[in-house]
């Protein structure tokens, strides 16, 4: 299921908002009404958490994370890191990296798996995002765009990409993240994905325009159509307990 | 050979209508495109343009009327000229849609682009409505408002005909002193020139007295005036008067004024009138000059003036020695024309007067200023004093003996005239209302077109006026001639010949040769010295001529 909202009358919710499989991040606005969507999705499945990192709002594009862990900038002061910790659960790892490209958010992009990042990172931070995320990280762009985080969305299901990647590079990249990927748009023709769109492997929140042609798309690569919570977590969980097992 | 599969070619789904596009800077398809995003937005879809009907000029903003043809570059210019958003996009192109005329609707169709969202350059076609409103243009106005004027002068001058004033068109034309004149109108012994501002008025005014002899006099009129912000409004009238002596006038100066003006023989011939009155003495040659002041404080008045004049033919001419300028002094001996014809013809004259026949065949012995024009044989224009009778007192007061018989003013070209050639030439005229004052002929300006009793002699008056162009330089050097087009020449032509018949019946002094045609076969010789105008002379027309071209035949209604 694909959800409309829009933060403070702005459709770029992924700036304002971060979503994993296993946790929420949630910007303070002025109203709760932006919690109260994802609220009133996620309640009984993930933890939401309202937070700030380094003070500002825009904390999905600052943050990178997946089902294990967590990634904040160097900007994060102790008292929103103990927060986190706090909040989230024991399972995930919150960790601070030093990176001059702090928007990490903007970066990386990954699922639970693979990450793609900024060809420039340092090499201590893929080492990082490697170990804390548990996932195997490739140096990319997105349609020759550096910032792979802003330019696309990817869970386990699937993957929205900037809309003018190629078809070449949409193979190439779904190679890598052996998931299916489609060129798109949201918020009614706005390429910045990653702004526009939250995703996890069952739920997902788009800005205010995005339209229902948009969401379809979305719903279709991401696996969104006809699936309960429960069956998800089901898959999952047997996912889990095979690769444990 | 191996099978190398294309490239698949890249798409999105349009974000509204799920159409596989390109992906482009909006990523919506450009039907999408043009339903959501009206690039048109802030152009008005329906305008107006104001056109004066009565000269059919458009508005051209903010004040200029001009002259456009439909369909053309100045129309297109005046209509887009019209629009207020077009500052914000790009105009790639523009064009008339036809329209019925009487439709009064111009439709323009317009081609602009501008940029939407991000890198998105968006072009579209559309149609735009003007409504041709009719309006009046200030010019028209002014014609149609015969009432506006605030200020009036009166230029009069009391005289036979209407020569002057003739002359005096022309003088203003071509100094443009006619530019701010609302409108001329033709009156007894003169013209009123009507003003929207009195400053006007007494730019004329002044004109008037730097170019002939006049008196004027200021008045005005109170029409309201304002007490608690102490102002009023005026209509101001000048009355000019123009001193009553024209070229070639014999004038019989009062004796008193005479011995102040270098003690100058009475009896004179005016030679010209420019801002004062130039008088010649023929019998000694002796000049003066009397200017407007001094004409005013004592005025005297012409004897005779040139429907008067009388022919004679030149038998003999001896120059006595005195020149002075252009004047020679000499000793003529003449006859009157047509003295030494077999009597048959000119019986029925005879017979009625003793007195003229008695004299027909004498011969004339006359001192004349034009000695050095004259030859034997020449035709010749004079006074002929001696079968003259003059209401005036200062003539009356002369000693007989100082009275010549005969007293030549100029040469005539008879057989010149016999020809009745066309003039390559024409004037213009500051009428502006012709045809609307009824039935007038001619290519006359301002003056003669009341029409009705005396239009012949107007007539006549402007056939001597063009005739007094032809023959003195000095005076064409004082007015614009213009060359006349092949086709207006036929025109011309017609005109002429109406004249030449009007002449004819007006018989007179004026055309001597029509008596001299029948019987005697004359010598057809042209003469020689005629001062023929050269094209040179002539300037070719302008714009503003062909506002005179529907005044040349105002009867044709």
């Amino acid at each position: 299921m694909a959800t409309r909202l829009q933060f403070e009358n702005n459709s770029d919710i992924g700036v304002f908002s971060k979503l994993t499989n296993s946790y929420c991040l949630c910007a303070i606005g002025g109203s709760t009404n932006f919690y109260s969507a994802f609220e009133s999705e996620l309640s009984d499945v993930v933890p939401i958490v309202h937070t700030t990192i380094g003070g500002t709002r825009i904390l999905g594009r600052l943050t990178a994370g997946n089902r294990h862990g967590l990634l904040v900038p160097s900007t994060t002061n102790d008292q929103e890191l103990q927060h986190l910790r706090n909040s989230l659960p024991d399972a995930v790892a919150v960790q601070r990296v030093e990176e001059r490209l702090s928007a990490l958010g903007n970066v990386i992009a990954c699922n639970d798996h693979v990450a793609l990042v900024h060809p420039d990172v340092d090499r201590e931070t893929e080492e990082i995002i490697a170990d804390v995320l548990k996932v195997e990280v490739f140096r990319q762009t997105i349609a020759d765009n550096v910032l792979v985080g802003s330019y696309c969305a990817i869970t386990n299901q699937g993957g929205l990409v900037h809309p003018k990647t190629s078809v070449q590079d949409q193979d190439e990249l779904s190679s890598l993240l052996q998931v299916p990927l489609v060129a798109g748009t949201v918020n009614r023709g706005s390429d910045v994905i990653g702004a526009g769109l939250v995703v996890n492997d069952w739920c997902a929140f788009t800005g205010f325009d995005t339209t229902a042609m948009e969401i379809s798309v979305i719903e279709a690569i991401f696996k969104l159509q006809g699936r309960e919570q429960t069956a998800v977590i089901n898959d999952m969980r047997d996912s889990l307990v095979d690769s444990w097992a | 050979m191996e099978f190398v599969q294309s490239a698949p070619i890249h798409r999105v789904l349009c974000a509204d209508c799920g159409t596989p596009i390109v992906p482009n800077g909006a990523n919506l398809c450009v039907a999408c495109l043009r339903n959501t995003i009206d690039i048109t937005e802030g152009i008005p879809k329906q305008s107006s343009v104001a056109f004066c009907k009565n000269c059919e000029r458009f508005l051209s903003p903010p004040l200029t009327w001009t002259i456009a043809r439909p369909e053309s570059q100045e129309l297109l210019a005046i209509c887009l000229k019209k629009l207020k958003g077009l500052n914000k996009v790009r105009l790639t192109e523009a064009h008339f849609i036809w329209t019925e005329p009487h439709s009064k609707r111009l439709r323009v169709s317009m081609t602009i682009q501008k940029e939407v969202l991000t890198a998105t350059i968006l072009e579209q076609i559309f149609e735009i409505e003007f409504l041709v409103q009719y309006t009046q243009c200030p010019d028209c106005t002014r014609i149609a408002a015969k009432n506006t004027w605030r200020a009036l002068v009166q230029v009069r001058q009391k005289v036979q005909h209407k020569r002057t004033f003739l002359f005096l068109e022309q003088l203003i034309l071509k100094h443009g002193a006619q530019k701010d004149t609302i409108s001329v109108k033709e009156v007894r012994d003169g013209l009123d020139f009507f003003y929207s501002q009195k400053s006007h008025a007494v730019k004329m005014t002044e004109f008037l007295t730097g170019s002939v002899p006049v008196r004027s006099k200021a008045s005005e009129q109170l029409l309201s005036s304002d007490t608690h912000s102490n102002t009023a409004t005026f209509k101001h009238t000048f009355s000019v008067e123009i001193a009553p002596i024209c070229k070639d006038d014999l004038v019989c100066i009062p004796p008193k004024q005479a011995r102040s003006l270098g003690n100058i023989s009475p009896l004179t011939i005016c030679t010209r009138v420019g801002n004062s009155i130039h008088l010649i003495d023929p019998q000694t040659l002796q000049l003066c000059e009397v200017n407007a002041p001094v004409y005013w404080r004592v005025p005297f008045f012409s004897l005779a003036s040139v429907t008067d004049l009388v022919e004679f033919t030149v038998l003999d001419i001896e120059p006595s020695g005195p020149t002075k300028g252009k004047w020679v002094l000499a000793d003529a001996q003449v006859a009157l024309s047509g003295a030494f014809r077999s009597s048959g013809n000119n019986g029925d004259d005879v017979e009625m007067d003793y007195e003229l026949a008695s004299s027909a065949n004498q011969i004339f012995h006359t001192r004349t200023h034009l000695g050095a024009i004259l030859q034997p044989g020449d035709v010749v224009m004079g006074y002929h004093l001696t079968n003259t009778n003059f209401n005036s007192d200062d003539f009356a007061q002369l000693s007989s003996d100082r009275i010549p018989d005969i007293v030549l003013v100029k040469k005539a070209y008879p057989n010149r005239r016999k020809k009745n050639k066309t003039r390559n030439w024409k004037l213009r005229s500051i009428a502006k209302e012709a045809g609307e004052d009824g039935e007038t002929s001619g290519a006359r300006g301002v003056v003669g077109r009341t029409g009705g009793r005396d239009s012949k002699k107007v007539d006549l008056d402007y056939e001597i006026f063009l005739r007094d162009l032809e023959e003195d330089l000095e005076m064409r050097g004082a007015v614009n001639l213009y060359k006349i087009q092949k086709d207006e020449g036929a025109e011309t032509a017609e005109i002429a010949s109406r004249l030449a018949g009007g002449k004819q019946r007006a018989k007179g002094q004026l055309d001597p040769d029509v008596q001299m045609t029948d019987g005697v076969q004359e010598v057809d010789e042209e003469e020689a010295d005629f001062p023929e105008v050269k094209l040179d002379e002539l300037l070719e027309e302008f714009d503003e001529m062909t506002l005179q071209d529907n005044e040349v035949h105002p009867h044709s209604t």
